[in-house]
């Protein structure tokens, strides 16, 4: 009797446990098909002819048929607006990270008075739907002359992009020890020449992740772009313009443009997505 | 330079470009919204108030946030206990659970138009299985709440990632003893979670509800994606005043409500989800 | 040849007053260790002569210059740290070259020094290797060896052996002896740790609350601390206290027992160290409390006028707990401190 019962207990607890190895493997396995399923459906259309985008029933199997992509990199304006889109992220990586890390450093390094009134400023500005920013600097922007340039725009993502950049480099500093730096101010270096020789290389690569951050917020931010911007769209600003005029392979293909270089951007940062978020929380 | 004067030197482009570019023109949204010719006016907050999409708009936009926000809670706290469990593949998963972070608003609208659309995927599916003999016309005006439905998806399958990682960041943040406390006192794993994890993750759910919940009253692209202007919400409405009805002051107006809503959402959630001082990690 | 002077140096931190007017003059070549538990202000004095901080007043001198003012690197000093410091993006070699090549030497005379130094620091097999790839001690050995090649006036070391190991620290400790005695550098060493101070130093300077208690050669400071805390806190265990009051004839009275002492005022503090007690029938009356065999000794803590009193005995003295024993001291190990200002007397 004893006997079964130690017997049964093993197996009874190993079908339990094997039961719910399966039921994790398969809610894994469900939320990746989750993600990735309309990512690739989205291909699909992309890879297809017009006739097929907006042929029925659907297989579901791309054609691998590029007219669509020549359509639309072809049709008027397209071009421009990838260009466009890509210069004002440019611009925006550059100002948020030029503008930011500096705050950030400081931060870091220095306690002083008005150190909190500075961290509200930039938490503040989390709690505001900042993209509406873009209604009065329209205004602003016509008397400066920055309306409808790339630089004008960038400056409005640069708003939404410095908490984040402000935050991830006050992270990456601080988890550069100081002895490292002050081990360089006695070894010879003034302050520039530590930070130069020391710190810069350290933080360099999660400076480049949070630069390309940067860069994936400006790329895909619609409102304040199509608000300011009217010659010189960005490619979402173009999009959502056309969006009731443009035939459905011009949407599609447009979809993936937006959505490929966002998929590398975030494999390029995978490392340091959790680190920013961990410290950037508190 | 002085040691003394380096960090403000340091904070002051950053300090001026907040208050030239975010705090000036916030107080230019408030200025416009309820100043006319002959200064203070509520002329502009009673064309937005009394204009019949603005009652639909804003309950839209709240009812959306209200549906989303909690799922995508559930979603990503599901997602994060998952990742945290993983003991093979971890970061190639992660990868894939992290990928709708990268992508925009008209991005995710867009492709869930390729499955909402008549000749879509959804369509071509339930056709294949002989549900229906035609296409539906899913995202018509008619459907509003199919439109509804599909927005709805479009911003889960978005926006839960960002969710996940603030909570995964805040997960790792947690000291392993906690848990090997928690199972020697005969806690199971449920009862590990309630009572250990998530009081502990205060901080993470109140900076990723806030986050969230501002990003939903902001929602604009998907819904112009997938139902034009059939589906109104406020970010939408205050384009079309700004663009097609060229009324700055009224697109102010509107602005100030999505602001009053966000701030009211963020003092709800710092009040719900404050940790008391010294309970800290 | 770099004496430094410290003169009527302070630093608060906000309210908190860390280091209260230190007088110090270390002279050339000398090795002096600062002493004290944590917090009392010992890293802090470190910092403000290496220049990483700046003192609130007082002036430090470093061979004869004036260099309170000045940024470290202008200082003539090279600094080990506790965590070491280690570049982790150099090779080792790049590491101790460091400051070197901020000196701008020319590259045949880098060479000569990395190589000399990580020569004495045991460590020229690891001269391509990263931090990363290091144990604990080989980055003490890279630190230390990078202070070396600087040749400077003045080694600072902040606990550099406080994240070693217990034998890992005994061997560096002989290590950085020899090494330091070769350098003929005027060496400052921050400590927590008697023994290390013990073992190390030409002088040690027991620091408490933000002040320097005692300045003396490692064994004045054991037999004749100049303070109740130095008793305290040098010696394990530490010394024993017990209240002492003055008799009519003269003598003092102590748990007991009358023994002659210094002629001060009505109430002193009478004071011994364990290892200078010894069994006979003349002596305190004692309850055996704890026995703890070492070894070579045992330890006995015992209860004297319902003091806790311990006292080093021989290991092979049979005791066991409840025993009632009679330890006397060694009279000419008796110190005296006035319970008023806990100075000695």
């Amino acid at each position: 009797m004893t006997a079964t019962v130690e017997n049964n207990t093993p197996k009874a607890v190993e079908t339990a446990r094997s039961a719910g190895r399966f039921l994790f493997i398969a809610a894994v396995v469900l939320i990746c098909a989750w993600v990735l399923v309309p990512i690739y459906l989205l291909m699909v259309n992309t890879l297809s002819s017009p006739q097929e985008v907006t042929g029925f029933p659907k297989t579901g199997i791309p054609s691998f048929d590029f007219s669509s992509i020549q359509f639309f990199i072809s049709f008027a304006g397209v071009a421009k607006a990838l260009w466009n889109s890509v210069l004002v992220a440019v611009l925006t990586m550059i100002l948020s990270i030029g503008i930011g890390a500096p705050a950030g450093y400081a931060l870091s390094r220095f306690d002083f008075p008005g150190k909190e009134a500075f961290r509200m400023l930039v938490v503040m500005t989390r709690a505001f739907p900042l993209p509406l920013l873009a209604l009065p600097l329209a205004v602003l922007f016509i008397r400066s002359g920055l309306d409808d340039t790339a630089i004008g725009l960038a400056i409005v993502h640069t708003v939404l992009a410095i908490p984040f950049a402000v935050l991830i480099t006050f992270s990456l500093f601080s988890g550069i020890p100081l002895e490292l730096e002050e081990a360089a101010w006695t070894l010879g270096c003034n302050r520039w020449q530590a930070f130069q020789k020391v710190v810069l290389p350290l933080v360099l690569p999660g400076i480049a992740a949070s630069a390309v951050f940067a860069f994936t917020i400006s790329w895909n931010e619609v409102f304040a772009a199509a608000v300011l911007t009217i010659e010189n769209r960005t490619l979402p600003a173009f999009l959502v313009q056309n969006l009731n005029v443009s035939p459905l392979h011009l949407k599609f293909a447009g979809g993936a443009a937006m959505v490929i270089p966002a998929l590398i951007f975030i494999f390029a940062v995978r490392k340091y997505l959790f680190a920013m978020w961990g410290i950037a929380n508190r | 330079m002085t040691p003394k004067a380096l960090p403000y030197l340091l904070l002051l482009p950053a300090t001026v470009f907040l208050l030239v570019f975010f705090v000036y023109p916030f107080i230019q949204i408030a200025l416009l919204a309820v100043t006319g010719p002959e200064g203070f006016t509520l002329q502009h907050v009673q064309t937005m108030a009394s204009h019949w999409k603005f009652n639909t708009a804003l309950g839209w936009t709240i009812l959306l946030a209200a549906v989303v926000v909690p799922i995508q809670l559930v979603m990503a706290l599901s997602m994060a206990s998952i990742v945290t469990r993983l003991q093979t593949g971890r970061s190639a998963i992660l990868y894939i659970f992290s990928i709708p972070l990268g992508l925009s608003d008209l991005a995710a609208g867009i492709v869930w138009l390729a499955i909402f659309e008549q000749s879509g995927f959804l369509n071509s599916m339930l056709y294949g299985l002989g549900v229906v003999e035609q296409p539906i016309l899913f995202l018509g005006y008619q459907n509003i709440w199919v439109i509804f439905l599909a927005v709805v998806l479009a911003e889960i399958w978005r926006a839960t990632a960002i969710v996940m990682v603030i909570l995964v960041s805040g997960m790792g943040l947690i000291p392993k003893e906690y848990y090997e406390a928690g199972e020697v006192f005969g806690a199971s794993a449920w009862q590990r979670f309630i009572k250990i994890t998530l009081p502990m993750l205060r901080p993470s759910l109140q900076s990723a509800l806030i986050l969230r919940t501002l990003a939903a009253f902001e929602v604009f692209a998907v819904v112009t994606a997938l139902g034009g202007t059939t589906l109104p919400v406020l970010m939408g409405e205050t384009f079309q005043w700004q663009f097609t009805l060229q009324d700055r002051n009224v697109a102010s107006a509107y602005a100030l409500v999505i602001l009053a809503i966000s701030i009211a959402a963020t003092l709800f959630f710092l009040r719900v989800l404050r940790v008391p001082k010294g309970a800290t990690l | 040849m770099a004496e430094i002077v410290i003169k009527n140096v302070a630093k608060s931190f906000g309210s908190f007053q860390a280091l209260h007017s230190i007088d110090l003059t270390i002279s050339d070549q000398e090795f002096m260790v600062l002493l004290g538990a944590s917090g009392c202000g010992k890293t802090t004095l470190l910092r403000i002569v290496a220049g990483l901080e700046t003192p609130s007043q007082g002036e430090v001198w470093i061979g004869g210059r004036r260099v309170d003012k000045l940024p470290p690197r202008e200082r003539g000093i090279a600094m080990v740290f506790q965590n070491y410091a280690v570049f982790p993006h150099l090779t080792v070699f790049e590491n101790i070259a460091f400051g070197l090549r901020m000196k701008k030497l020319p590259q045949q005379e880098i060479d000569r020094r990395v190589n000399r130094t990580a020569e004495l620091m045991h460590i020229e097999q690891l001269l391509k290797r990263y931090s990363g790839q290091l144990s604990g001690g080989q980055r003490q050995r890279v630190a230390v060896a990078r202070a070396l090649a600087m040749e400077p006036d003045v080694i600072l070391m902040d606990e550099p052996l406080s994240n070693l190991d217990a034998l890992l620290r005994l061997e560096m400790r002989a290590e950085l002896k020899g090494v330091l005695d070769e350098s003929k550098t005027t060496t400052i060493y921050v400590t927590h740790d008697q023994v290390e101070a013990m073992s190390l130093a030409d002088r040690i300077s027991v620091m408490n609350g933000g002040k320097i208690v005692q300045a003396a050669s490692p064994v004045e400071v054991y037999r004749n601390p100049a303070a109740r805390f130095v008793g305290s806190f040098i010696g394990n265990p530490p010394m024993n206290f017990l209240p002492a009051k003055r008799a009519s004839n003269g003598q003092w009275q102590v748990a007991g027992l009358e023994m002659p002492g210094p002629v001060a005022g009505d109430a002193l503090e009478f004071a011994i160290r364990p290892e200078d007690l010894t069994v006979s029938p003349d002596g305190f009356a004692a309850t055996v409390r704890v026995v703890e065999p070492l070894g070579a000794h045992t330890l006995v803590t015992a209860e004297v006028g319902g003091k806790p009193f311990r006292a080093v005995l021989d290991s092979d003295l049979p005791v066991s707990p409840g025993d009632e024993l009679r330890l006397s001291p060694k009279p000419d190990r008796v110190r005296w401190f006035d319970p008023e200002t806990t100075r000695a007397v």
